[in-house]
């Protein structure tokens, strides 16, 4: 029978070959839903991970949709990278989102050299300090960030609604759960004229490769590496854990605090209730994709992207749900840790008969 | 029913590098308290393994109720008879005393009126237990007895119980010791592993001795000293003393404890009660004692990995520094290897150069404004791997490629070349080859020549006779009043390290057998 054995090491082929094997299962197996939906399955994969590229404009939707993921992705590695389950970027991007929108409807006559870099601070401080509420009850009282970083989600999520629905909502918006128009000035520079290509799109990869830097060569990268792979280890070199969950916190919450600001700021230019299709989320699944490497998670944050403008592509051209999106990246993140296996495992065939039991140690 | 319960002929069982058991024989008879005795490493725990199925023999035969048997799992083993409680506990602490017991069954259908035979049970064995109880409430003693319930259900002939006193009280102990005798009455025989000499003396009927695998005695503990008891389990052959360097006189203290007590930190932890003592400069000091003791939490309490209340416990170069972390008592001038290599002392996923920059970059200098200097930092684990011959395919190679012995040299290594002040190695040769110790010694025996002050927690007897200037034993988180090596005796040591605390010039009865017991139970 087909059985699983401990390699003893870590496969560098299938530490990125995982990723291409989930994507390829991930076709195949939804193409198999789409067959027993009764749809041509090669035209509707094909419709939902390929057209859209050729699209009018797909590229340019592509980037604008990938750069709140990537630039969530990154922070979120760094985090994981020190064991540090930050689970609530959706919240931390809803709350930098509130923050600079906040300031740009405070200031609607302010000067665009001052108010857009005021945003993009706002919106790291909001996020950054939300993200520290996880921190602190992490320190102070132990409190597993697992749970208190998906539950700060929910309350940033509300905290949104009751803002556009109440004490933020446009006067003159006919009742519709908004925030009036922001300022032409807290959009932006834009990369072309009249586009929707904010300054998000070229500030996404520098951050990638600077957190890839801070990995790898400074010494807060080095501690968050070694608090991941052996806190022991970390301890004994007196690398203070509480100190490096706050940066993480901090990091990974500021940069998931920015994305919230461009989007609504470069994009949307208003507050709704729902700013992000799950944003925060799909960040994690970036993250995982890219192999928790900052620079790996500018293809993956590019793929997931895809996901999002496929699902549009399919709900107009064929009349699927949209919901395929969410059933994608639900399916790709199932088979990328079901081959993330084969990294420190590998099959083996092994005829039918009792395991002999091994000897324990003395 | 006549003959031995059990009858081991002739077992032999080889780890790789380390003959664990080599031909031992055993005789346990019907009604019997047998001890097992001796040191860590002498091969208890793998005989034990043995006997309750969890490893098998390359050799020799096991003969229960005169069948000679193969025993091929605990669960082989518990239908014949025997029952284990283990050192550490197997127990769901959400779950209840009745939950955690069904789920150690063979059977499903022994689950049947389990509640009231777990209460029959324990009441008539004077353990008493309330099977709704949640575990998490119970004190260490009563989870002990939860797990002897557990065997006992099982009506075993033999019950194998793994040094169950070291997480008890004394007046726990004492009711323990009760039943025990109680159920060797009643026809369980119990095997007793311990190295505790007054306990073995006070319950044990007969003794078998193991010493680096093999069996040096067999004998009967109450008709021997616990002097004598001690002599015959530890290992050590004193070095004659013209071999070895002279003491040295008069250094500055350079490392001082002043009643440093700590509180276990985990279950299973060993509280540090009052630890004074004071290492000069030049001085190499030997801390003894058999695992467990206290010498993990004496090593955290001395890198800084866990801080002791007040500062002025542990000066460090005279500076109080009890408060500090490990990253300032560096910069004082303290080093520190740890036993465990893999994930403590080294992060085994990380190359060679990152590990010598984990411990090596503040007093190495390895750091450019925040920046890993790499081109110091490759040159640092360079000038490791030359000077302690570390065979190793360079600075890149992963930490876990190293066998256990290079890895321990470039660890020791990281911190001698640092020019430490005080350095502290728990275990410096656990596992390593000849060649690598005797490397790895000499680098202590030169650092200490330099004037630095060395600290050398080891279980191994001869190279703490081989290199410490004087040697003290830790025991149940005390450490014994330090003695030059020149008036250290074997006897003297096996007898601190027993647990028997007061080796006076007399005699060694003075103490209660439970008095070696008094581990932390905070």
């Amino acid at each position: 029978m087909l059985s699983l054995q401990p390699r003893g090491y870590i496969s560098t082929f299938w530490s990125w070959g995982s990723p291409v094997l989930a994507l390829i299962l991930t076709a195949v197996i939804s193409g198999g839903i789409f067959a027993f939906m009764g749809r041509p399955p090669i035209l509707t994969v094909y419709t939902f991970l390929i057209s859209p590229l050729f699209a009018p404009d797909g590229l340019a939707s592509l980037a604008v949709k990938a750069a709140p993921l990537i630039m969530m992705g990154v922070g979120l590695s760094l985090a994981y990278r020190a064991n540090i389950w930050n689970i609530g970027t959706e919240g931390q991007f809803t709350i930098g989102a509130i923050t600079a929108g906040g300031v740009a409807l405070a200031l609607p006559d302010a000067p665009a050299w001052a108010l857009f870099p005021g945003l993009m601070i706002a919106g790291l401080a909001g996020g950054a300090i939300y993200a520290l509420i996880v921190a602190w009850l992490r320190t102070r009282f132990n409190a597993n960030e697992i749970l208190t970083s998906l539950m700060l989600t929910y309350i940033a999520q509300y905290l949104l609604v009751y803002l556009v629905t109440g004490p933020w909502r446009d006067p003159e918006g006919f009742g519709f759960p908004q925030t009036a128009l922001f300022s032409d000035a807290a959009a932006g520079p834009r990369l072309a004229e009249g586009s929707n290509l904010h300054l998000g799109l070229v500030l996404a990869p520098v951050i990638a490769v600077a957190a890839s830097l801070l990995l790898g060569k400074t010494v807060l990268g080095f501690q968050l590496r070694v608090l991941g792979q052996a806190p022991r280890a970390a301890k004994f070199a007196g690398f203070v854990e509480n100190r490096l969950v706050w940066l993480s916190m901090a990091i990974s919450g500021g940069l998931a605090g920015l994305a919230g600001m461009f989007e609504v700021t470069g994009t949307q230019g208003q507050l709704t209730t729902n700013i992000s299709p799950g944003y925060g989320f799909t960040a994690i699944i970036v993250a995982f994709l890219g192999r928790l490497n900052p620079i790996g998670v500018i293809p993956a944050g590019l793929l997931l992207a895809l996901t999002y403008l496929g699902g549009d592509a399919a709900q107009i051209s064929l009349g699927l749900s949209n919901a395929i999106t969410g059933i994608f990246q639900g399916i790709l993140l199932f088979c990328l840790l079901g081959s993330d296996v084969l990294i420190l495992h590998r099959f083996r065939w092994r005829p039918r008969q009792a395991a002999k039991p091994k000897g324990a140690t003395a | 029913m006549n003959g031995p319960l059990l009858r081991l002929n002739g077992i032999v069982k080889q780890f790789p590098g380390c003959l664990a058991n080599d031909h031992v024989d055993l005789t346990v008879e019907r009604n019997q308290i047998h001890a097992l005795l001796g040191e860590n490493g002498a091969g208890k725990s793998t005989l034990v393994k043995i006997i309750y199925g969890v490893m098998r023999p390359d050799e020799g035969e096991i003969i229960w109720q005169g069948e000679n048997v193969t025993i091929q799992s605990p669960a082989h083993a518990r239908r014949l008879g025997v029952g284990m409680v283990f050192q550490h506990f197997s127990l769901f602490e959400a779950l209840t005393v009745a939950e955690n017991i069904a789920l150690g069954l063979n059977d499903a259908k022994d689950r049947v009126g389990l509640r009231d035979r777990i209460v029959k049970v324990s009441t008539s064995y004077g353990l008493p237990v309330d099977p709704d109880r949640t575990v998490h409430d119970l004190s260490v003693g009563e989870r002990q007895r939860i797990e002897i319930v557990r065997c006992l259900l099982q009506n075993p002939k033999l019950l194998i119980m793994d040094e169950p006193t070291s997480v008890l009280t004394p007046k726990e102990a004492e009711t323990l010791f009760t039943t025990l005798r109680r159920l060797a009455r009643e026809g369980c025989s119990i095997l007793y592993i311990s190295h505790k000499l007054d306990e073995v003396r006070a319950l044990c009927e007969a003794a078998t001795v193991m010493r680096l695998g093999r069996v040096v005695a067999h004998c009967t503990p109450a008709e021997k000293t616990s002097r004598e008891l001690a002599a015959i389990m530890i290992s050590a052959e004193l070095k004659p003393a013209s071999e070895r360097r002279p003491a040295p006189v008069g250094g500055k203290p350079r490392l001082v404890l002043d009643k440093l007590t700590m509180r276990a930190t985990s279950e299973f932890g060993t509280s540090l009660q009052s630890i004074s003592v004071t290492v000069r400069g030049g001085e190499i000091l030997g801390i003894a004692g058999i695992a467990g003791n206290g010498q993990g939490e004496l090593m955290d309490a001395l890198s800084g990995e866990t801080l002791a209340g007040k500062p002025e416990t542990v000066l460090l170069d005279g500076v109080p520094a009890g408060h500090m972390g490990p990253y300032e008592r560096r910069r004082l001038g303290g080093c520190f290897v740890p036993e465990e290599r893999n994930g403590h002392g080294a992060v085994t996923t990380m190359s060679l150069a990152e590990n010598a920059f984990l411990s090596a970059h503040l007093r190495g200098a390895l750091v450019k404004l925040g920046v890993i200097d790499h081109r110091k930092t490759t040159a640092y684990a360079n000038s490791i791997i030359h000077r302690f011959d570390v065979r190793t395919t360079g600075a890149k190679a992963m930490a876990k490629s190293l066998s256990g012995g290079n890895l321990q040299k470039f660890l020791v290594g990281r911190e001698v070349l640092l020019d430490p002040a005080v350095l502290v190695i728990s275990q410096p040769t656990w596992g390593v080859d000849a060649g690598a110790a005797l490397a790895i010694h000499e680098a202590i025996i030169a650092l200490a020549g330099e004037g630095a002050a060395v600290i050398i927690i080891s279980q191994d007897l001869d190279e703490i006779f081989l290199l410490a200037d004087r040697i003290a034993v830790i025991a149940a988180g005390r450490l014994s009043e330090p003695v030059p090596v020149r008036e250290a005796t074997l006897e003297r040591i096996g007898l601190l390290m027993g647990g028997v605390s007061a080796p006076g010039s007399d005699t060694a009865h003075a103490e209660t057998p439970t008095a070696a017991v008094e581990t932390a139970h905070a």
